[in-house]
């Protein structure tokens, strides 16, 4: 079924009795050409783009609990391509382009809201680390501007302006593509426009164990019985590391809680996405009202996917810091995921050196913008065998070569 | 607030501790020709379990340095190994 103003109409004189699932609940199959492990944001557009632009048969999705429960229903919903290394660039720009037509490509709305993000600078040597990063920004034509305090103050008058501010607002660099989007939809639209083309997504359906046979990955054990296929993608965020070490394999990551907040409802404060290293905070107002709110990773390494206090006390303290008027404002809801954290703050999209599986992993406290581009990059590694161009960099090749693409040092941003 | 316990000063804030790594790791042997596979893994691989673990802390007030063995799911402390060799 098409989602349209027609099909609205349609319903509504009907009573809303003609909605059909927008996926299938099949039971999983024996065998598949390919398995995608984690029914995620990743997992579901890879599916999505291995059924659309690829020839590869067969094609099922396993997802231990439901569709988006992990990362993908636990983020800040922020999509930015404020990246510093070309390489970089070249991942979360193909992203954002993605999801600029991502609502019309899958026809359904993902909210994708081009709001704009602005990371502030609070002295004039980080007004100097900011103009570097606005020129690297435009030297690999994604759109930067360097904005100075009064643009900013008209941008989100309710941010810090006051004398006594511990972090006075310089200026910031602004991406105006930058936004967020709504994180369920994008899980959601994936799975109905993989699921309409063949794709089974077979939820409830846990990865026990991985089948390798003379060093080669046949297939997974699983909740639901054995599932054989040719080729396995895993795209299971935070767990990577567990599942991994199922077919023999360590990586370069070790898994930490990622903490979000959401305020009760307010009246509009902010209509874009402010961000303060100094303060490690940043905060954007969703449509319905509630400020949502994220800071850095918490420093207790962890698969414990809840909250805790010290982080919350960090976080908040940037807050009121940042927007000092909003200290009154109650939370809502708190809560954490598990993000996996590789050593450079760059993915990992390759061959997990077992043949046969493959892995996209490692994009820490950054997955959820990054969902279009690692599912389409994904998608052509599990058809095809090989890289793309613009997966190249990320491969597990470059712990050992040292061609590390470090951009949690060089651009300052937290992930 | 999580306490951990220091082998010095008894149980703390756990803001107060730093995570140093996996315990157990070796250093490869510099004195001879070191390979870039061996480097990587000694510098970048982890074994990240998702259970029990046993880790490299350190306690920053006092600067103990430590071996704590914890859960990584449930988050609960399961043991302490003192690292210094003239026990206090």
């Amino acid at each position: 079924m098409t989602y349209s103003a027609f099909s609205l109409l349609r319903e509504a004189l009907r009573n809303h009795t003609g909605w059909k699932p927008a996926w299938r609940s099949p039971k999983p199959r024996a065998e598949y050409d390919v398995i995608i492990i984690g029914g995620g944001g990743h997992g579901l557009a890879t599916a999505y783009y291995l059924a659309k632009n690829h020839n590869v048969g067969r094609i099922a999705v396993l997802e231990k609990g439901w569709l988006g429960g992990g990362n993908t229903g636990r983020n800040t919903t922020v999509i930015r391509s404020n990246y510093f290394y070309p390489e970089s660039v070249a991942l979360y720009e193909l992203s954002m382009k993605l999801y600029e037509g991502l609502s019309r490509d899958l026809n359904y709305n993902v909210m994708f809201s081009q709001r704009g993000m602005l990371i502030l600078a609070h002295s004039q040597p980080e007004m100097e680390i900011a103009a570097r990063t606005v020129n690297a920004m435009r030297l690999n034509g994604v759109d930067a501007d360097l904005l100075g305090p009064e643009d900013v103050r008209k941008r989100a008058p309710v941010l810090n302006f006051r004398d006594d501010a511990r972090y006075p607002i310089h200026g910031a660099v602004f991406q105006g593509r930058a936004g967020t989007g709504r994180h369920d939809a994008v899980a959601w639209g994936y799975a109905r426009g993989a699921d309409q083309r063949g794709v089974d997504i077979i939820q409830n359906c846990e990865v026990l164990d991985v089948i390798v046979e003379g060093g080669v990955c046949k297939g997974v054990e699983t909740s639901k019985g054995t599932i054989r296929a040719g080729r396995i993608g895993a795209a299971v965020a935070g767990h990577s590391s567990a599942l991994a070490q199922m077919a023999g394999v360590s990586l370069p990551i070790q898994s930490y809680a990622l903490q979000a907040f959401v305020s009760e409802p307010l009246k509009p404060v902010i209509d874009t996405v402010a961000f303060s290293p100094s303060a490690g905070t940043y905060f954007s107002q969703s449509d319905k009202g509630g400020l949502v709110i994220g800071g850095g990773l918490d420093r207790v390494p962890s698969y414990g996917q809840r909250g805790n206090l010290p982080m919350q006390e960090a976080v908040l303290s940037g807050l009121i810091e940042m927007a000092p008027a909003v200290a009154k404002v109650k939370l809502l809801r708190h809560w954490a995921g598990i993000v996996d954290v590789t050593p450079d703050s760059s993915p990992v999209i390759g061959p997990s050196g077992v043949d046969g599986l493959f892995l996209n992993c490692g994009w820490g406290t950054g997955g959820f913008k990054a969902i279009p581009a690692g599912g389409y990059l994904f998608a052509h590694l599990l058809a095809t065998g090989t890289h793309h161009a613009i997966s190249r960099p990320f491969d597990l090749d470059r712990f050992r070569s040292g061609y590390l693409v470090d951009e949690g040092a060089a651009s300052g941003i937290a992930h | 607030m999580q306490q951990f316990p220091c082998p010095f000063c008894g149980l703390r804030n756990e803001q107060e501790f730093h995570f140093a790594g996996e315990a157990g790791k070796i250093r490869p042997d510099t004195t001879r020709k070191v390979s870039a596979a061996d480097w990587a893994d000694y510098l970048y691989t982890q074994k990240n379990t998702m259970g029990e673990v046993r880790e490299v802390w350190m306690h920053s007030p006092c600067a103990e340095i430590f071996i704590l063995r914890r859960d990584s799911v449930s988050m609960a402390v399961l043991g302490v190994e003192q690292l210094r060799k003239n026990k206090p």
